[in-house]
Order: C-alpha cells, then structure tokens, then sequence
C-alpha cells in the first residue's frame, strides 16, 4: 500500500496517535491520557534500546572482550549508579555521580571561561569609529548595550544615580533581547503545529501534494 | 567514606580535566581520554537508572492501584514491547535501519506522539499572546515592538507591507538589524553573566564547597 | 459584559480554532513567497562553495522529531549542497533521534535525479556514525579521537572498517563542520568545547527558539553563519537553488504570525478599553 495513503497501517495509526494528543485542546479525555501513557512508555523504550546498542555493547562489552579491562572501571561506576534504586546501598551511587559532576565542572569551567567569557569580552572590544556611520552605531550599540546589560546584573550594588541610570539603559537592551526571543519562540512554536498540518492533510489525506 | 570519596573523585577529575586543556600531552591526555570514554558509559547506564526508576514507580502505582493505575499499564507495556522489537526482532545493531520493525515504530507511533506533544505548544503560546502580553509600561511595550517587528521581518508579510521602503529600511532589514545589534548586546550580556555563574559553581563543585549533588546522606 | 470585556473572556478554544484555520488555509493556497537571503545565511552558503572538492565536512543532527519541520528542510538542503560540491561527509548525532533523522534525509535527497546518477556510495562518500551518549563529552573526544568516540557507525559496523574513515583521525582531517541543533547538547556545545578547543570551521541551523541564543557567536566569528528557523531553512533553499518543504512552510508561517500580531493587538486594544472600568 502506497506510503501516502490514508488507509496506509502505519498512517492510520499515526493519525490516530495525532489526534488523540491534539483532542487535548477541546479537554482532558481518556484518548489523551492513553496517548500521553504511551508516549512515555515508547519513550523510554526507545531510549534504553538505544543506549545498550551505542553505548554498552560498543563501549563496554566490546572493548572487555578486545581485553581493554580499563574500561572495567567505566563499567564498574555504570553498575555504581544502578544502586541508587537500592535504598540501603543507594549511597555508592555517589561515587559515579560524583565522577561525573567532576569532570563536567572541570570542562565547563575552562569551556565557558574561554568561550562565553574572555572571548565574547574581546569581540565585545570594537573601535567606536570606523569610517562609515553605520558600522560605527552598530559597534557603539554592542558595546555599550553589552556593558549596561552587564551592569544591570551587578545586584550587589544599588542601583542608584549614574550606576542606576546605566542599569535602566540595560534593561532596555534586555527587554529588546526578550522581544526577539518571544518573536523567535513564536516562529519555532508554529513550525511545530505546521509539521503536524502538513502530515496529516499531506501524507495521511493526501489533500495536498 | 560517604562523604570523602565523592569529593575526592569530584576534585580529582575536575582537576585532570582543567590541567589536561593547558599540558596536551602524555600522560594527562590519555588519562583524560580514559575518563572521557568512562564519562559515555557512566551517562549511558544514568539513562538506564533513569528508565528503571520508571518502571518502578509505574509498578508502584498498578499494584497499589493508585489513581490513573490502568495508564500506569499502558506505559509499562509500551515499555516492555519497544524493548523487545528493538533486542529481538530488529536485526541487532543495524536496528535503526530503515525496514526494521523499530525503524516501524520509530516512523507510525514515536515520531507522530512526540512531535505532536510539543505541537500543542503552538496553540499556547497564541493563547498566551492574547491573555497576557501587555504593552503595561515602556518596558513591555519596548519588548511588544521588538517582537511584532521580528514576527512581519521573519515572514513574507513583511516584505509585502514595507517594499516600497527603500532597501534597508524594510521590515526584514529592520529584524536583521535588530538581531545584529541590540539582540546580541543584550544576549551577549545574559551569556557572561552566565558564564561567571558556571565557572564560580564549577570552581565551588570542585573544591568541595558546593556538594548538595550528592544529596542529604 | 460590555465588547471588550466579552472580548477578553473568550473561550481559549475560540483562539485554538483561529491558530488551526491560519496554519491549515495555506496550504491550498499557492501564492508566492518573497524570501531575501540574510547575510548569515550567505555566510555560510559562500563557505561551502569554496571547499575545494572531497574535502570532508561533518554535519551533526542534533534535533528529534518535534523540530523536524524547521530543521529536516535545512538537513536535507545542506547534505544536497554537499553531495552536488563532491564533498565527503561523516553524519553524526548527539542526539539519538538525530541520526535517524539524517537517515531519513538521506532517502530524500538520493530521489535526486542528478545525486542518483552520481552512484554515491556509503562508507566511500558518507558514513552516518549513529549516535553515542556524553554529549559535550563526545565532542572533546572526537578532538583526539574520532574512533575512539564512535566505535561503530549506525549499522553497528566499525568504523575502522569504512574506507572514507580510514585516514579520519579528529577535526584536523575536518573542513567544515555542520550543526543542526535543537537544544541541549547542541550549538552552545559545538562552540564551547569544539570550535575554541580545536578550532575548526563550524556553521549552524538552529530552531528559531535557539536562534537569537547563539547570534553573538555569528558577530564575534566562533559561528561562520547561522540558520534560524524555518525562515533560515528556506533562505537557504533560496540562496542554494535546492527547494524542499520550508518555502512551502512559509506561507502558514505568514499567516500564523499575522494570527497571532492580530491576537496581540486585540488584547491590548481590549486590556486598554477595560482598565478604566477594572480600577
């Protein structure tokens, strides 16, 4: 049977499945909540099959069996973090958790310190005049927009008289941020809702080619 | 024990990690490899605790006949039959290729639930915009602007109601101009300020200071 | 209850059914979309027409289903420039669905008449290395090691054993990287522990939610070019010649965006004609 047809299994269940998550907008019903149930159980499905297939077997198992009885360790500290569903013993879990929370601290601190810090600091360092007007104004506005927005998030000093002043021209170049971060939410949110549209007037009704 | 191993294996590779990005060279960056692969199987089997405890507390809840119980059901044998499809009667490790039966399940019950899950989120965020965004004071009203600009540049309609303006001045260029400029200032700001905020937890995490990771024990 | 404040207390199910007309309507509509190409969309587009021919890129998915239809166009455009330019290219996921996806755009890009006549062939002129879990951590690893950070590919065959991965050792032997990113771990990722540490070439789609994120890396040069959303996935159809769904998207796009200005004004409109009678 054509992939493209309503009577197709696969898109009549699909289409099923759509429509018991999108009833949810009339009301709470008992379709939904079999639908979101499912979810969450193919869900998880999907993940731990995942996970033995790229990561145990490939990771683990195939590297004990090439005798690189290093990743034992790897392997022990996995086990580790299973014991937490073993209340007596569900402190060991600490130990691999702690591996974890450590050396993503150690990365993270030096990642974002170079990146996110000393880096957008020196592209943030623009000559004021550059000749045309137009570049220069847009290097004034990052500039002065990045050091009042940083100012506004010195909470430790009171935001009063010139330093308050610098604080409320801050919030102006945050509120404009906000502005084209809930324009953008709202372009990501309807492309969302448009790929469901087109499946099912598309793919499953065929009513659009 | 409890407390002393953790925050020694925190500090310890934490350290490794931060050493190893100024000497690249032998012994510190094999090490930091070893730890990395160990990293990957350490957050695999994590996915795995994290599936285990929902089938515990799914069984929990059908044996106790909690409220919702026959959902509860639902969720474990969609569980349990994804899992059996993807081991058993999927080819192996070439499970994902197109064909297979997880492939199947993949394409006709995940891709559509989970896309239209967060479909619905389009639905809110109008109902939203009709309820709650208020041009209240200049603050709001500066955001309001910002974002209709942003929403006609971002789609044709803009270039439709601004082409007679001179190039430049279009509603596109307009939204270009501000995600340029004033959007990258302020979200430049938001960025090293949460970035000055990672590296002082990062350095608390690893010195020992902050350890409310590892919980009341 | 005056208008404005039968206006305000409007059943939400009267909004929902409003957003459903706007985004269904155009698809029967077959008007023409006007799209000009920004520049951080050309940005990238100029980079890749420079790469010298079988030069190796790498395109990361890291999106699941839910973003597909902003960021599925933009993959499927990216891997037709690449295979048109002869380029070779290591597909790769840190997100599970991601792979998956690439796959699925793979059997989309292959219907290509000019792309099927190419007889490209898997192992030799692309390889999707599947997905492994870490997230940041993978990307440090691919630093030293690609093989050592994905043993097998998709199919679960090693990759030791794959011709194109023979002499692919970490991002030295990379040209150009692409990241198609939903969220967490994705373009933030890719710039934090990829381009800084071992400082290869990296261009970026993001969902429109993620966009506005990443723009100071554009302005400061750790991205070479971004792709916002489903207006930068059609930029990228216009500026490329290789049209796929996202100009079609559009035009709902245009139509859900005037819906929900409409919504905004209405309420405030109303919010401003009921205060006085509020207080």
């Amino acid at each position: 049977m054509d992939a493209n047809s309503f009577f197709n299994i696969g898109n009549l269940i699909a289409g099923i499945l759509t429509i018991g998550i999108v009833s949810f907008l009339y009301k709470d019903n008992p379709l939904y909540k079999f639908c979101e149930a499912l979810f969450v159980g193919i869900s998880a499905g999907y993940w731990l099959v995942i996970i033995i297939f790229t990561v145990i077997l490939p990771k683990l198992y195939d590297k004990l069996v090439s005798q690189e009885y290093v990743y034992l360790v790897g392997g022990a500290f996995g086990v580790l973090m299973l014991l937490r569903l073993v209340p007596k013993i569900s402190w060991l879990s600490n130990w691999a958790l702690a591996f974890v929370v450590g050396s993503t601290a150690g990365v993270n601190l030096i990642g974002y310190m170079q990146s996110n810090g000393m880096n957008q600091v020196k592209n943030t360092i623009l000559p004021l005049w550059t000749g045309a007007w137009g570049s220069s104004i847009g290097n004034l506005i990052i500039v002065v927009g990045t050091f009042c927005g940083l100012v506004y998030f010195f909470f430790s000093k009171e935001h009063k008289g010139v330093f308050g002043g610098l604080a409320k021209v801050g919030i102006l170049f945050l509120m404009v941020t906000f502005g084209a971060a809930f324009g953008y939410t709202v372009m990501s949110r309807m492309s969302l809702l448009i790929g469901r549209m087109d499946f099912i007037f598309g793919a499953w009704w065929g009513l659009i080619r | 024990m409890r407390r002393e191993v953790p925050l020694i294996i925190t500090a310890a590779c934490g350290f490794i990690f931060i050493i190893q990005f100024f000497i690249p060279h032998p012994p510190l960056n094999r090490i930091q490899d070893v730890f990395n692969d160990w990293v990957n199987i350490i957050a695999g089997f994590a996915i795995v605790l994290g599936i285990l405890n929902l089938l515990r507390v799914n069984l929990n809840k059908m044996s106790k006949k909690s409220k919702g119980w026959p959902y509860a059901l639902f969720t474990i044998l969609g569980l349990l039959a994804y899992v059996v499809i993807g081991l058993a009667f999927s080819g192996g490790r070439s499970f994902q290729n197109p064909g297979t039966a997880f492939y199947w399940v993949y394409i006709n019950l995940f891709f559509p639930l989970n896309s239209t899950m967060f479909a619905l989120l389009a639905f809110f965020v109008a109902s939203a915009s009709y309820r709650a965004f208020r041009a209240r004071n200049k603050e709001a009203t500066l955001l309001l602007i910002a974002a209709t600009i942003l929403m006609l540049g971002r789609v044709p309609l803009g270039e439709y109601l601004s082409g007679w303006l001179p190039s430049g001045w279009r509603l596109a260029d307009l939204s270009d101009w501000i995600m340029d400029f004033p959007q990258t200032a302020g979200q430049r700001a938001i960025m090293m300020g949460i970035a000055l905020g990672i590296i002082s937890t990062s350095l608390r995490i690893i010195l020992g200071i902050e350890r409310t990771y590892l919980g009341g024990d | 209850m005056d208008f404005w404040q039968k206006l305000l207390a409007v059943d939400r199910r009267v909004i929902f059914a409003l957003v459903a007309v706007a985004i269904i309507i155009p698809f029967f509509l077959n008007f023409p979309i006007k799209i000009t190409v920004s520049p951080p969309v050309n940005a990238v587009y100029d980079y890749i027409e420079k790469l010298p021919t079988g030069s190796l890129v790498m395109i990361s998915c890291d999106y699941d289903p839910p973003s597909a239809p902003e960021l599925q166009p933009m993959t499927e455009t990216m891997l037709k420039h690449f295979f048109l330019k002869d380029l070779k290219v290591i597909i790769l996921g840190l997100w599970p669905q991601g792979s998956v996806q690439a796959n699925i755009a793979l059997e989309v890009v292959m219907r290509d008449p000019i792309l099927k006549a190419k007889n490209l062939k898997y192992g030799v002129d692309y390889v999707n290395l599947g997905f492994t879990a870490g997230n940041e951590f993978v990307i440090i690893r691919m630093g030293t090691d690609i093989h050592a950070a994905f043993p097998v590919d998709f199919n679960g065959t090693k990759i030791a054993e794959l011709p194109l991965m023979q002499n692919v050792r970490n991002f030295n032997n990379i040209a150009f990287v692409f990241n198609v990113s939903a969220g967490y771990p994705g373009t933030y990722e890719w710039v934090i522990f990829g381009v800084d540490r071992y400082r290869f070439k990296l261009g970026a789609g993001n969902t429109a939610v993620q966009a506005p994120l990443v723009s100071p890396y554009v302005q400061s040069g750790q991205l070479i070019g971004l792709l916002g959303g489903m207006r930068g996935a059609a930029e990228y159809e216009e500026v490329s010649h290789y049209f796929g769904k996202a100009m079609g998207f559009m035009r709902s796009q245009t139509f859900s965006h005037a819906v929900v200005i409409f919504f905004i004004i209405v309420g405030n409109l109303a919010y401003f004609m009921t205060r006085g009678k509020r207080t």
